[in-house]
C-alpha cells in the first residue's frame, strides 16, 4: 500500500504493509537511519520522532496510523541544513553522547519536553525522558536540558 | 619564509614517490612486511592514505596542507577512545590540536595489539599489564584468542596502546619532521623546535608547517625510542578536549552497524534454539512468507525485503528444536554450585598465606554465603551484521570489540582466506564485552554466502537478550575472624566458570592486609554461554569482598571506613580512602537522614572508591541520592570523558544491583526484553560526584573499573540504613525496589 505524510517539511509517499512500524519504514524505505531500534516494544525510546509535535515511538506505530500526519526525525531537527538546534548544541557542550545509540530519540525526547515546557524542573525531566540510555549518560542529560532551555528562553 | 614553504604540487609528487618507496620496504604482503621490517612504527598499509595524505609512521597521516590524522586500532564503543589516543599522540608531537581528526585502522594484521606489544615493549622494562606479557609472545595467539587483534577490552587501549605505543608514535614522528626540517635548513636538529604544528629555527628566524616536511620527513625511519615529555610538559593530555566522534552521534549521522546499508540488500530475523544446546531438526513455512529460509544447525533464519517483513515470516514458521537440557533452571544450578562448593577434590588455591584454615576454626569466625545472578549485557544496539559474499571475497559491516577475530571466524566458516575476509568497523551502539563475540559474525556471512545476495543481519531485542555470552553467576563463601579489631584470618570459596579473565590480574584478591588468608575457586563449567561483562570477574569479586569486609567492621564495632584504612598500607589506596572521606563527607551525610555506604577495589590499575548515600522509604524503596567516586587512575588523559566513564559505569553497574537477573527455566531464559531486564533511567539515577586523584602514576584503566564497586556501597549503605545484609543480587531478591 502507498502512503504519504510530511517528513521533515518535505512531503513523501512510501509503499510498505500498512502494519509496518514508522521505525522501518524510515529506516529501511527511506533510508533514513538516525532513528534507532532498541527493544521494539515502545520500552527504551530509542526510536523516538516527533508526530505532529508528540514524541511518538515508532517501533509500534504502523504507518497506516500517521497518514497525512506531520513527521520530524533527528535529521530534521536542525532550524536550517548545516546547523544545529539549541538541544543538540547543548548536548555538545556538555558531551552528552557516549556510544550515541540511544541519543536520536533521547534528543527528539528532549526537544519534544522543551516545546511544550520552555523551563522544565528535574520532576518535569524525570516524568518526560523515560528513555533508556544503556552508557548512563544521564546525568549530562539533564544538564544539557536545562542548558537548552535557557538557550532557547534567551534566543 | 615564503622560500622554505614547498609548493603543493611538488610535495604531491613527492608523496607519490614515497610510496613506491614504502611498497619496496613492505614487500609483498602485510605478512611480509611483518617479517622483514625490523622497525615495527614502519609497519602500515600504504590504501590507508588517500589524496595527498603521507603516512609518516603506523599511526600517523600527514597531508601537505598540514592536516594531521591518527589512525586509531580500538573500537568507539561509547568511550571517547579515538579522541584520547589521539590526544597523547598529538601530546608528543606538537600537533595544534584543531588539525587533528581521528580514522578507525583497517581489520589488518598490521594493527594487531599484539605487534603493537612486540614493537614497543620489549625490553623496555616498562611498567606493563600482567596479562599483556602473553601478548609478546606468538604461542598466546592458541592460548586466548580473546586477548589479541585489535581487541577493545579489559581497558587496555589507554594504558597499553596509548601508553606505550601512541605517545612514541608522535614522539618519533615529530623527530622525523624535526630531521627533514634540519636538513633542508641546514642546520642541527636541537636547534629546532617544534610547536602546534610548526617547525621553528629561532637563530635564522625560520619556520614552516609540518605538512611541508611531510613527504621529506616519510623517508626517514622512525625512532623507537625517542625522548619523552614529562607529564609536567602535557598542554593537550589532561585537558578536556571536546570529542572528536560527537559531533555526529548528536545529527543522527554516526554510522552503526545496524545502520549500513549496501545496494541490493535483504533483511534477515533468526530464531535461536531456545534452549541452550538444541538444534533446528525441522522447519516448515506453511504461509510461504520467507523468500529465504536458511538452517544453521542452531538457528533458523528468515530473508525478506525488509525486517518486519523477515521477522512476520520468521514468526510463522513452524519450528522443531531437538536437544539441549530442559530440565536446567537457576535454582537446580544453584544447588548444583553449593554441592560444588563442599568439594575440596578440584579446587585451585589462588592465594594461601599463613594459616587460615587453623585460625577460622575459631567460634568467633564469621561465615556467610553470598550469590549473584548471571547477567546479559544488553547493549543498546541489538547485535547485527550486514554480509556480502561474492566471487569468493566476503564484506562484512559490523561494529566490533575484535574486528580481527571476527574476521578469521568469517573465513573459517565459509571457507575462505583470511586476506578475503574485509571487516568494515563501525561505531559500536555500546559493547560491554559481548561485542568481542563474533557468533553475529559468521551467521550473517553464512546466510548471504547461502543466498548469493547481500544481508542484513537483526537479531530482534528477545533474541540479543536470550542468546547473550552472560556475566556468570557465582555461589561464594567467605569466612574471617576479627580479633583485637583486626581481621586476623580470612577465607574465600567459589565457584568459577571461566568468562576469560587472565589470572594475572588478580580479580579475586582480597585487597586488604591480613596476614593468613586462604583464596580458592572451585571451576564448573557454566551450562550456558559465559563471557566478559563490563570489569569481567571484578563484578562478582568486588561484591564479595567489600560486602564482606563491611560485615566484619560491623562485627568489630569499627566504622566501615576507618575499618579499612586499618587494613591498608598501600598509599595510593589510602589516598583514595581518605579523600573519599572528606568528599563524601563521610560520616555526615549531605542529605538529613540519609545513610552511607563505602567500597574501594583496585581494578585494571585503577583505584576507585565510592559512597552511596540513601534512604530506604516506604515499601522498602531504596532512593541513592548521591553517588560519589574518588578515583586514582594515574595520569587522565581527558578529565571530561574520564568522568563520562564512571557515570557510566556506575549506572551500569546500579541497573544490575536493582534490576538484573538472567534466570532459567525449563533450560530456556526467562527474561526477554527490557521490562523484565530493567533499567536506570533519569528519574532514578543518583546524582554523582566524581573526583580524580592526579597521583602521577601512568594511566590506568578506565572503562571498567567504575562498575565494581557500586554494588557493594549501596548494600553497605542498605546495612546502614535498616540492618538488613544483602548477600544476594538484586536488590529485588531481598525484597527492596527502587524508588
Ligand atoms: S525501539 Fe521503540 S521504544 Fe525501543
Ligand atoms: S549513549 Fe550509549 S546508549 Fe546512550
Amino acid at each position: 500500500m502507498k502512503f504519504s505524510f510530511t517528513l521533515n517539511g518535505e512531503a513523501v509517499s512510501v509503499e510498505a504493509p500498512s502494519d509496518m512500524p514508522l521505525l522501518w519504514v524510515l529506516r529501511e524505505k527511506l533510508e533514513m537511519t538516525g532513528t534507532k531500534f532498541g527493544c521494539g516494544i515502545a520500552a527504551c525510546g530509542a526510536c523516538t520522532v516527533h508526530i505532529n509535535g508528540a514524541a511518538t515511538r515508532t517501533c509500534v506505530m504502523p504507518i497506516a496510523a500517521i497518514e497525512g500526519a506531520d513527521v520530524k526525525t533527528i535529521e530534521g531537527v536542525a532550524p536550517t541544513p548545516g546547523e544545529i538546534s539549541a538541544v543538540q548544541s547543548a548536548w555538545l557542550e556538555h558531551q552528552v553522547p557516549q556510544c550515541g545509540y540511544c541519543q536520536s530519540g533521547m534528543i527528539m525526547a528532549a526537544e519534544a519536553l522543551l516545546d511544550q515546557n520552555p523551563d522544565p524542573s528535574d520532576e518535569d525531566i524525570d516524568s518526560a525522558i523515560t528513555n533508556i540510555c544503556r552508557c548512563g549518560t544521564y546525568e549530562r542529560v539533564r544538564t544539557a536540558i536545562h542548558a537548552a532551555a535557557r538557550a532557547r528562553r534567551e534566543a | 619564509m615564503s622560500g622554505e614553504t614547498k609548493s603543493s604540487s611538488k610535495v604531491a609528487t613527492i608523496a607519490r614517490r614515497t610510496f613506491l618507496v614504502s611498497a619496496g620496504v613492505v614487500g609483498g604482503g602485510v605478512a611480509l612486511g611483518l617479517a622483514l621490517s625490523p622497525n615495527r612504527l614502519k609497519i602500515y598499509r600504504q590504501d590507508v592514505a588517500s589524496g595527498d595524505e603521507i603516512i609518516l609512521n603506523t599511526w600517523v597521516k600527514l597531508t601537505p596542507d598540514n592536516q594531521l590524522t591518527v589512525i586509531i586500532p580500538h573500537s568507539e564503543m561509547g568511550q571517547g577512545v579515538g579522541t584520547g589516543l589521539a590526544q597523547m599522540l598529538a601530546e608528543e608531537m606538537e600537533v595544534d590540536w584543531e588539525t587533528v581528526s581521528i580514522e578507525q585502522a583497517p581489520a589488518d594484521d598490521t594493527y594487531i595489539n599484539s605487534d603493537l606489544g612486540r614493537g614497543y615493549i620489549v625490553g623496555e622494562g616498562a611498567r606493563i599489564p600482567g596479562f599483556v606479557y602473553p601478548m609478546l609472545d606468538f604461542t598466546f595467539l592458541q592460548i586466548a584468542k580473546g586477548l589479541v587483534g585489535q581487541l577493545t577490552g579489559g581497558s587496555t587501549a589507554i594504558r597499553l596502546t596509548g601508553y606505550h605505543g601512541m605517545r612514541r608514535a608522535g614522539a618519533a614522528a615529530r623527530e622525523m619532521l624535526m630531521r627533514a626540517a634540519a636538513e633542508e635548513w641546514d642546520v642541527p636538529m636541537n636547534s629546532l623546535r617544534a610547536e602546534a604544528s610548526i617547525l621553528h629555527h629561532d637563530a635564522s628566524n625560520r619556520s614552516a608547517n609540518f605538512g611541508s616536511f611531510a613527504a621529506a620527513a616519510a623517508k626517514f625511519t622512525p625512532n623507537l625510542k625517542p625522548a619523552l615529555k614529562s607529564p609536567s610538559q602535557y598542554k593537550i593530555v589532561g585537558t578536556p578536549k571536546p570529542r572528536l566522534d560527537l559531533p555526529e552521534k548528536v545529527n543522527g549521522k554516526a554510522q552503526f552497524g545496524m545502520d549500513v546499508i549496501v545496494p541490493g540488500m535483504k533483511y534477515a530475523a533468526i530464531a535461536q534454539a531456545p534452549i541452550f544446546g538444541a538444534r533446528a531438526a525441522a522447519v516448515d513455512d506453511p504461509a510461504n512468507a520467507a523468500q529465504h529460509i536458511v538452517i544453521l544447525e542452531n538457528a533458523v533464519v528468515a530473508v525478506a525485503d525488509s525486517y518486519w517483513e523477515a521477522s512476520n515470516a520468521l514468526r510463522q514458521l513452524e519450528i522443531t528444536w531437538e536437544g539441549g537440557d530442559p530440565t536446567l533452571t537457576s535454582d537446580a544450578l544453584r544447588a548444583q554450585h553449593n554441592a560444588h562448593l563442599e568439594e575440596t577434590r578440584h579446587e585451585e588455591i589462588m592465594e594461601k598465606t599463613g594459616k587460615a584454615p587453623e585460625k577460622l576454626q575459631a567460634a568467633e569466625t564469621l561465615s556467610v554465603e553470598y550469590a549473584v545472578p548471571y547477567l546479559a549485557h544488553a547493549t543498546m544496539e541489538p547485535m547485527n551484521c550486514t554480509a556480502s559474499v561474492r566471487d569468493g571475497k566476503c564484506d562484512l559491516w559490523v561494529g566490533h570489540q575484535n574486528p580481527i577475530a571476527a574476521r578469521d571466524d568469517a573465513a573459517k566458516a565459509l571457507g575462505l582466506e583470511k586476506s578475503d575476509v574485509k571487516i568494515h568497523n563501525t561505531y559500536l551502539g555500546g559493547g560491554f564485552g559481548r561485542r568481542a563475540r563474533t557468533d553475529n559474525v559468521v551467521q550473517a556471512a553464512r546466510v548471504a554466502a547461502e543466498i548469493g545476495v547481500p544481508v542484513k543481519l537483526i537479531w530482534s531485542r528477545e533474541q540479543d537478550m536470550t542468546n547473550d555470552f552472560y556475566r556468570p553467576a557465582v555461589v561464594s563463601r567467605m569466612s574471617g575472624l576479627v580479633e583485637n579489631g583486626t581481621i586476623s584470618a580470612m577465607s574465600h570459596a567459589y565457584v568459577f566458570a571461566d568468562a576469560g579473565m587472565p589470572d594475572s590480574e588478580r580479580p579475586f584478591a582480597f585487597q586488604y592486609d591480613v596476614s593468613n588468608q586462604r583464596i580458592a575457586r572451585h571451576p564448573f563449567p557454566s551450562p550456558i554461554p559465559v563471557g566478559s561483562w563490563r570489569s569481567v570477574d571484578f563484578t562478582q569479586m568486588g561484591f564479595f569482598n567489600e560486602s564482606f569486609i563491611d560485615e566484619l567492621a560491623h562485627r568489630a564495632g569499627a566504622d566501615p571506613l576507618g575499618f579499612r584504612l586499618a587494613h591498608k598500607s598501600d598509599p595510593r589506596h589510602r589516598a583514595v580512602l581518605e579523600r573519599l572521606s572528606d568528599e563524601a563527607n563521610w560520616g555526615r551525610p549531605k542529605m538529613p537522614g540519609a545513610s552511607q555506604g563505602i567500597a574501594i577495589i583496585d581494578s585494571f590499575e585503577t583505584i576507585v572508591g565510592q559512597v552511596a548515600e540513601i534512604t530506604v522509604e516506604d515499601d522498602n524503596r531504596v532512593r541513592l541520592h548521591r553517588l560519589t567516586s574518588v578515583v586514582d587512575c594515574g595520569q587522565v588523559i581527558n578529565p571530561n570523558a574520564a568522568e563520562a566513564q564512571i557515570h557510566s559505569s556506575v549506572i551500569f553497574a546500579l541497573s544490575a544491583v536493582f534490576f538484573g537477573e538472567i534466570t532459567l527455566e525449563n533450560g530456556e531464559v526467562v527474561q526477554q526484553n527490557f521490562p523484565d531486564y530493567d533499567m536506570i533511567r533519569l528519574r532514578n539515577a543518583p546524582i554523582q560526584d566524581v573526583h580524580f586523584i592526579n597521583s602521577g602514576h601512568p594511566p590506568g584503566g578506565l572503562g571498567e573499573p567504575g562498575t565494581p564497586p557500586v554494588a557493594p556501597a549501596l548494600t553497605n549503605a542498605i546495612f546502614a540504613a535498616v540492618g538488613t545484609r544483602i548477600r544476594e543480587l538484586p536488590l529485588t531478591r531481598a525484597g527492596f525496589r527502587s524508588v
